[in-house]
């Protein structure tokens, strides 16, 4: 296991090293000059010397060196549009999309596996069809139309939530700053549990059919214990589900974080585009690509404990 | 045989019922089994052998599955128990073998976590204790570094100690029954031979009742003190393993025989049975195997016949359910 677990981590690397080369790439293949938006019409001059100082000039893969060597020191630039240090306010705007992400997750993994748990043990039963319409709602339905939604009943209505922001610098641990929370939390909660339900029932009715199941009957085991195996069965495809929603959660959503005017990742991503800040969506895009690369090493270690076949194949 | 019965089965019937059509999987068997005592069920896939064990046990499914009859094991109504009561039937009083080691064990789950859970389920033993006992019932199976195979895993065992610690499982709560589906049809041939000679040696020494599924006439003839022969539901004959064997009086016992490489002499060629098994959802009228017999006379296609009293041989009444026994055996001899 051990061996196993240093072996998925020396993996990564490679990973996130392509990851960062695909990132650049991108970027720089994306037409237009960042800095001509920002200069506007200026003399051609000014703008090589811009250029230079930038190290725009440079040849594609010098910039890229530089540009990970500055990256793994903790210095990725300064935003072309506001001049603040990139890293900072990554870092800043990550823990905010962080904050719903983790309770967006709690909650729609939480809501998802006892769901598609009962749904799938008791199939067929009007338990089973309620989850799963509730479940096909909950894919189908856009998670900035559920937020608009949610906002209407909840800040418009009745007013007893905030639709807006993140609050004014409450300390972290308190309802004031958690009531901001709420409803984005919810809005992504939505897609996550739907997911999830729909993959534990299929697996739980999957191993529901094995012929295991019918020797565990044959041992006299009580139902509950019986619950227990089939879950315990399921957890490895249902962790791999809960890996890839989490992924998403963290890298934050662009369309819920403008409803919300909720200053995490997404709506940094979002403004940097339409800015052409290259240094600030190119710090983005990385820590988003690296949260999706982290997240799938912890889930295969997961995995490799929660089904002892897969660590030694 | 004064005492009770172990096993009392009385025109046990199931079927399987879906929207498209009715099975009928098991068509009024009766049979009895006294403790300590072995009896083999023959019969080929689909003759309702399988089916017939899990009924005993009421393990089918009860959203598709009608089933009828009496069942007696150890002196409680099996059809009258409910859920609870069931659960406690099971392990202590029958347990069971299955087919493919494989995939009757949980794959996630260690032989030892496995074996513990089944004692601790019935007996109110601490997990060290319910260990202990784990212990000693890999080595009761004769599974080699038995303390290290507690924390393997199913997928690490070889197929013969699978099926090992599937009969170790099985025998955790020391039931008074065994039922065996084909424990030993999933094995290679040499390990086939070991763990058959196990079951029969575990079954002397714990004194348990065993039912024996099979379709291999060699392996039945090795465990049982009783055949009984099942086609399209019903045991078509029954009785000592000599009568049986040695003296069929149902055609499709002596077709089986012909059939089977026990039986024949090199160089001879072995007879199959012409057509194939009738299709359960919709039976013919009369003897299911008429279609298929030499000697079927005009009476075949009419009625099903009754069980007929053979003979008896070392206490075991010998019974076939054929118009014509007296024929069998005219046509090949």
């Amino acid at each position: 296991m051990l061996s196993y677990i240093l072996r998925r981590v020396l993996y990564t690397i490679p990973i996130a090293i392509g990851v960062s080369l695909v990132v650049f790439t991108l970027i720089h293949l994306a037409p237009g000059d960042p800095l001509s938006a920002v200069v506007g019409e200026v003399d051609q001059k000014m703008l090589a010397e811009m250029r230079a100082s930038f190290g725009y000039d440079k040849p594609l893969p010098v910039q890229y060196f530089l540009w990970l060597g500055s990256t793994l020191t903790g210095d990725m630039g300064y935003s072309l549009r506001t001049g603040a240090p990139v890293f900072p306010t990554l870092i800043a705007a990550a823990k905010n999309t962080i904050a719903i992400g983790v309770g967006a997750a709690i909650l729609g993994f939480l809501l998802g596996v006892l769901s598609g748990l009962v749904a799938g043990y008791n199939h067929g039963t009007w338990i089973d069809k309620t989850v799963s319409s509730a479940a096909i709602a909950g894919v189908s339905m856009p998670h900035y139309w559920l937020a608009i939604i949610l906002v209407i009943i909840f800040s418009v209505h009745l007013g007893w939530l905030p639709s807006v922001g993140s609050g004014s610098g409450e300390a972290f641990w308190s309802w004031a700053a958690w009531r901001h929370m709420v409803l984005p939390v919810v809005a992504l909660a939505a897609i996550p549990a739907a997911i999830v339900a729909r993959t534990a029932r299929a697996s739980v009715m999957e191993i529901l059919s094995m012929e295991f199941v019918e020797a565990l009957r044959a041992r006299g085991l009580s139902e509950r214990r019986i619950l227990w195996h089939v879950a315990r069965n399921a957890l490895p495809t249902v962790l791999a589900v809960m890996g890839l929603q989490f992924a998403h959660l963290l890298g934050g959503s662009i369309l819920v974080e403008t409803v919300f005017t909720w200053p995490g990742t997404g709506q940094l991503l979002n403004m940097a585009i339409f800015d052409r800040d290259m240094p600030v969506l190119q710090g983005t895009i990385m820590l988003l690509a690296l949260f999706f690369v982290l997240t799938n090493l912890v889930v295969d270690i997961l995995q490799a404990w929660a089904d002892p076949r897969i660590s030694r194949s | 045989m004064t005492e009770t019965p172990l096993v009392k089965v009385e025109d046990l019937s199931v079927q399987f019922v879906s929207r498209e059509s009715t099975v009928r999987a098991v068509n009024g068997v009766s049979f009895e089994l006294a403790r300590g005592e072995v009896l083999g069920i023959l019969g080929e896939s689909g003759s309702g052998k399988s089916v017939t064990l899990r009924a005993l046990m009421r393990l089918l499914p009860h959203r598709k599955t009608r089933l009828a009859g009496r069942i007696e094991i150890a002196g409680q109504d099996v059809m009258a128990l409910d859920t609870a009561a069931l659960a406690r039937l099971r392990g202590p009083t029958v347990a069971m073998i299955f087919q493919e080691p494989m995939t009757a064990l949980d794959p996630v789950f260690t032989i030892g976590d496995q074996i513990v859970e089944a004692i601790t389920q019935h007996e109110p033993l601490t997990r060290t204790g319910a260990r202990k006992r784990a212990l000693e019932l890999l080595e009761l199976v004769q599974i080699p570094s038995a303390v290290r195979r507690l924390d393997a895993y199913p997928h690490q065992l070889s197929g013969g100690l699978r099926q090992r610690a599937m009969i170790a499982i099985a025998l955790a709560c020391r039931p008074a029954l065994l039922l065996a589906d084909e424990p030993t049809t999933a094995l290679d041939a040499t390990v086939q031979i070991q763990v058959l000679l196990l079951l029969r040696t575990l079954q002397q020494e714990l004194g348990m009742g065993m039912i024996f599924v099979t379709h291999d006439l060699g392996v039945a003839v090795e465990v049982s003190h009783k055949l009984a022969v099942m086609y399209a539901g019903r045991m078509v004959e029954s009785g000592s393993v000599h009568d049986v064997v040695r003296n069929p009086r149902h055609p499709y016992t002596e077709g089986l025989m012909h059939s089977t490489v026990h039986e024949v002499a090199k160089g001879e060629r072995l007879t199959p049975i012409r057509g194939s098994p009738p299709n359960l959802a919709a039976l013919p009228a009369g003897c299911s195997f008429a279609p298929r017999c030499t000697y079927a006379g005009a009476q075949c296609s009419t009625s099903y016949p009754p069980p007929q009293r053979i003979g008896s041989d070392a206490g075991y009444e010998h019974y076939t359910r054929c118009h014509y026994p007296e024929h069998v055996g005219s046509a090949l001899a």
